[in-house]
């Protein structure tokens, strides 16, 4: 109960934006294990449920290049099968407590989150599973095959469908020669993945000195501490993942047309962004917020859609991540609109970039960021987001207090600076997948 | 916008999320206001954070058009957007933005639904917005002109150029003949070219109104001030006489029904739907309870029968699995669907998904199998109360297919006291022949690709 009050008052202060930050907006508590497992957690009685993470950075990036894939499958393998228990027991086990286990896979990061009932009789089983299988996964040879095969016959459907040949080109061109460039799996490189392999990659990446673990939930300080160290007592010791070196800046721009007879046209328009610790961090997720971030109110939407019928979907992001992850515009339209809606995201991003936002879009996005403070942290769910990015990212236990401070402060010129610093409109990929010929710039 | 297939996502929430911990039950502290022009006002107090969810729920959808103007329903939500009398357009969501808020709309062939999530003291702005477009709309031919196109690039980017969502939609329109479930929410392209203001115009003067109305408010709220707030914003709208909805029953099936739909594709796949009863009557019936369960014991979890067996096992299938819509005011289906490994054809696998089936008639279920699931509608019960979108979501969807939002609490107890005998009877009564329509979807080459996307005849089932 108290902790609830004390988020309710913390994001009340917030809304009359009180400058006095003495009281936290979430009490975040940060320890380590005795075995250096970073822990952050946060107490909250109001459900009797608790969610629980670990992860580790030992996600795509980290893949040799002759063998993409490996991590991926680390990550889905760990959970069919543990010294004893294979893959129906495993599951089994999971389901008869009412426990839902996810797993957590991104360029970066790698691992697995647990939801599940506070009660010691419901959560014990269900923690204790996921210690062992991050442990000592086995890796099974007979469920490496199988899964080897289901993923073979998944990867040939996606890439008939346009978006997934878009994003593949994409990601090749604005990443070229580094790790970001791959996916996650390739067929090409399927058959080589061996259980070795697997074994390796766990031995060397699921280390406890780099684990982040992440609880959220109705369980005291204490019993906390008693998860976090049950789930990382048994990982395995040593230095973890190197560092990722930043993505080359593109050279110039380049282009990429991939026929294809779907009807509509897929187009991705990009370029390397930011990495998580750059100083923009703030003034780029403002000045996207504008550009194309926030929904139907953004300027790429209300060119592209609100005043042209172009699209139904078109939008900007970008990903902030331990390298510069992409920035990228995307829309798909009726393939022969494909030039014409082409030339209104090149000239929105040129005008953006070289004009920055208006005082009024500005202020709009202000309001919005800062007035949607509270629901960034509204539920368990988003708290336990939260306490995994902040452990993973190295970002400040403060950096909820500091949000809304951040992104009070940043002028148009502001924005309109870090958004020139990432990005240049003459140096873009442009990624077209569809119509034959889209009209040249 | 968004076109969920909350039907779906309902009937696995209702079916295996919704659970009896203990003294915590879904419509405990949720209180209900009728205003005198027969809107509904229902809200649900989550005071964890500051924040308030909002929806105006009207009971119309797909099911409620025409022929010739499908998908009317579901423009009209794209229309509500686009301007009233003194809110011009795209002004609704800069608005709510300006307040730190978020919206959004989603249709489905039962009901259509706006929503805003944002700070609670902002609460009387969305409703004021919700009561000025519930009878102030203006659709200009202008905004439509550029809107029809948007839901036209939603129609080819949700379903044209996905080979499975054309599968589903082509069975639906062949397990159907009379009732308007038949056709897709979004529409057939051809009535979305054809479509006019004036189709749009009328659908709204027929249905929008405060007595097809349902006002969802969760969040950190007090009932008194959103019945409050309720009276002064909508309290004026006038009720309006609505038309009659015709029954529009559909007639028996008189046998089972194959089609193949051909597209271009890599994998075969394998769907079908049996006509099987839904809810209606919550305290007095039990198959579509036993219905939901055998959905639970079939794919509930990653160790259930289809997964564990025909993934896993045998090897067969690519993924395999089973569906239950058990609340909708429409006709009902079980639906078994699954993706053949390469080398296996949509034949074995058909003749796969029926061995499972028949294994539950002839041999029922087990009691460790049925407390699985029960143990996973006790924990979804929990976790559902972690998002007030969520909960939201279920009363209106409860409240517009005619049922209550109470009925949850009882759907809890009733799951939990299905037995193996239930879920054998209803597999031996319903998933037969008779009842079945079965889709298969074969696998073209695609055209003007690149030659390893094309498979040789006789490959097409997949490598």
């Amino acid at each position: 109960m108290a902790t609830r009050l004390q988020l309710r008052c913390a994001a009340f202060l917030l809304l009359l934006l009180c400058a006095q930050a003495a009281q936290a907006i979430l009490p975040i508590e940060h320890w380590r294990t005795a075995n250096g497992a970073k822990v952050y957690f946060v107490a909250n009685r109001g459900l009797p449920m608790v969610d629980v993470s670990v992860e580790f950075p030992a996600g795509a990036a980290f893949d040799r290049a002759d063998r993409t894939g490996v991590a991926g499958f680390t990550n889905s393998l760990m959970r069919l099968g543990v010294p004893g228990l294979n893959e129906e027991q495993i599951e089994q086990r999971l389901a008869d407590n009412g426990a839902i286990l996810g797993s957590r896979f991104d360029s970066d990061r790698s691992g697995y989150t647990l939801r599940t009932l506070s009660d010691p009789r419901w959560r014990n089983e269900p923690l204790q599973l996921m210690s062992r299988m991050l442990a000592a996964p086995e890796f099974p040879q007979s469920v490496l095959e199988r899964e080897r095969n289901r993923l073979a016959a998944s990867l040939k459907e996606a890439e008939r469908l346009p978006a997934t040949i878009a994003g593949r080109e994409f990601q090749r061109a604005v990443f070229d020669g580094h790790p970001y460039g791959r996916r996650a799996y390739e067929i090409e490189t399927l058959d080589r993945i061996g259980r070795d392999d697997l074994l390796a990659f766990h031995r060397a990446h699921f280390v406890s000195e780099r684990a982040v673990v992440a609880i959220m939930g109705d369980v005291t300080r204490a019993e906390a501490e008693a998860i976090a160290d049950q789930i990382t007592r048994d990982l395995p010791r040593g230095p973890g993942s190197a560092a990722l070196p930043d993505p080359a800046p593109l050279a110039a721009a380049i282009e990429r047309n991939i026929p294809h007879p779907a009807t509509q046209s897929h187009i991705l328009v990009g370029a390397p962004g930011i990495r998580r610790s750059n100083p923009d961090f703030f003034a780029i997720l403002l000045g996207n917020h504008i550009l194309g971030g926030g929904g139907f109110v953004s300027r790429i939407n209300e060119e592209v859609r609100q005043k042209r019928g172009l699209a139904y979907s078109a939008y900007s992001t970008f990903a902030p991540m331990l390298s510069a992850g992409a920035f990228t515009i995307g829309l798909q339209t009726q393939r022969d609109q494909a030039g014409e809606a082409l030339a209104v995201v090149r000239k929105t991003l040129a005008d953006y970039v070289a004009n920055g936002p208006s005082e009024k879009e500005l202020a709009a996005a202000k309001r919005n960021i800062v007035g949607g403070f509270p629901m960034r942290i509204d539920s368990n769910r988003k708290i336990h987001e939260h306490l995994g990015l902040i452990g993973f990212y190295d970002l400040p236990l403060d950096y909820l207090e500091r949000f809304v401070p951040a992104i009070e402060q940043l002028t148009a010129a502001d924005t309109r600076a870090a958004f020139a610093r990432m990005i240049d409109p003459a140096r873009v990929v442009t990624v077209v997948v569809g119509a034959e010929a889209p009209a040249a710039p | 916008m968004i076109r969920s297939r909350l039907l779906r996502a309902t009937l696995c929430a209702l079916l295996l999320l919704p659970a009896a911990l203990s003294a915590a039950r879904p419509s405990d502290d949720v209180a209900v206001h009728e205003l005198a022009n027969g809107m509904r006002v229902i809200v649900k107090p989550d005071r964890r954070a500051p924040v308030a969810v909002s929806m105006v729920w009207y009971r119309v959808g797909s099911m409620d058009e025409h022929n010739g103007v499908t998908g009317v329903a579901h423009v009209l939500e794209h229309m509500m957007f686009k301007g009233t009398r003194s809110v011009p357009a795209g002004e609704f969501s800069r608005l709510i933005a300006n307040a730190g808020g978020r919206d959004n709309a989603f249709t489905s062939r039962d009901y259509t639904a706006y929503f805003q999530i944002l700070q609670k003291s902002a609460l009387p702005l969305a409703l004021r917005l919700e009561a000025d477009r519930m009878r102030n709309l203006v659709i200009t031919p202008e905004e439509f002109a550029k809107e029809i196109k948007v839901v036209m690039e939603e129609r080819r980017w949700r379903t044209d150029d996905r080979p499975q969502a054309v599968v589903y939609e082509r069975l639906m329109a062949s397990a159907l003949k009379a009732h308007p479930y038949r056709h897709p929410v979004i529409g057939w392209m051809s009535d979305l070219e054809t479509l006019t203001v004036e189709d749009t115009r009328r659908f709204y003067d027929q249905w929008y109104a405060p007595n097809n109305a349902i006002l969802v408010v969760v969040g950190d709220v007090q009932p008194a001030e959103v019945f409050a707030l309720a009276e002064r914003h909508f309290g004026r709208i006038p009720r309006k006489a609505l038309p009659e909805r015709k029954t529009q029953a559909e007639p028996p099936q008189l046998g089972i029904q194959r089609l193949t739909v051909k597209v271009p594709a890599e994998q075969a796949q394998v769907l079908m739907a049996w006509r099987v009863p839904r809810l209606r009557r919550p305290s007095e019936e039990w198959e579509p309870y036993a219905l939901d369960m055998l959905e639970g014991i079939l794919s509930g979890n990653a160790a259930a029968r289809l997964p564990q067996r025909l993934v896993k096992d045998e090897r067969i299938a690519v993924a395999a699995g089973a569906g239950y819509e058990g609340i909708g005011r429409g006709p009902g289906f079980f639906l078994l669907a699954g993706t053949p490994v390469p080398g296996r054809s949509a034949a074995e696998l058909e003749a796969a998904l029926r061995r499972e089936l028949q294994r539950v008639v002839d041999e029922g279920v087990s009691e460790a199998e049925l407390n699985r699931v029960r143990a996973q509608i006790i924990s979804g019960n929990v976790y559902q109360r972690d998002s007030m979108f969520f909960q939201a979501r279920m009363i209106g969807a409860l409240e517009t297919v005619g049922l209550s939002f109470r009925d949850e609490d009882l759907f809890i107890e009733r799951l939990q006291q299905i037995s193996s005998e239930q879920i054998r009877e209803v597999a031996r009564k319903y998933l037969v022949d008779d009842q079945l329509t079965v889709a298969y979807l074969d696998p073209q080459p695609m055209a003007g690709a690149p030659p390893r996307a094309a498979p040789p005849a006789g490959a097409r089932h997949g490598n």
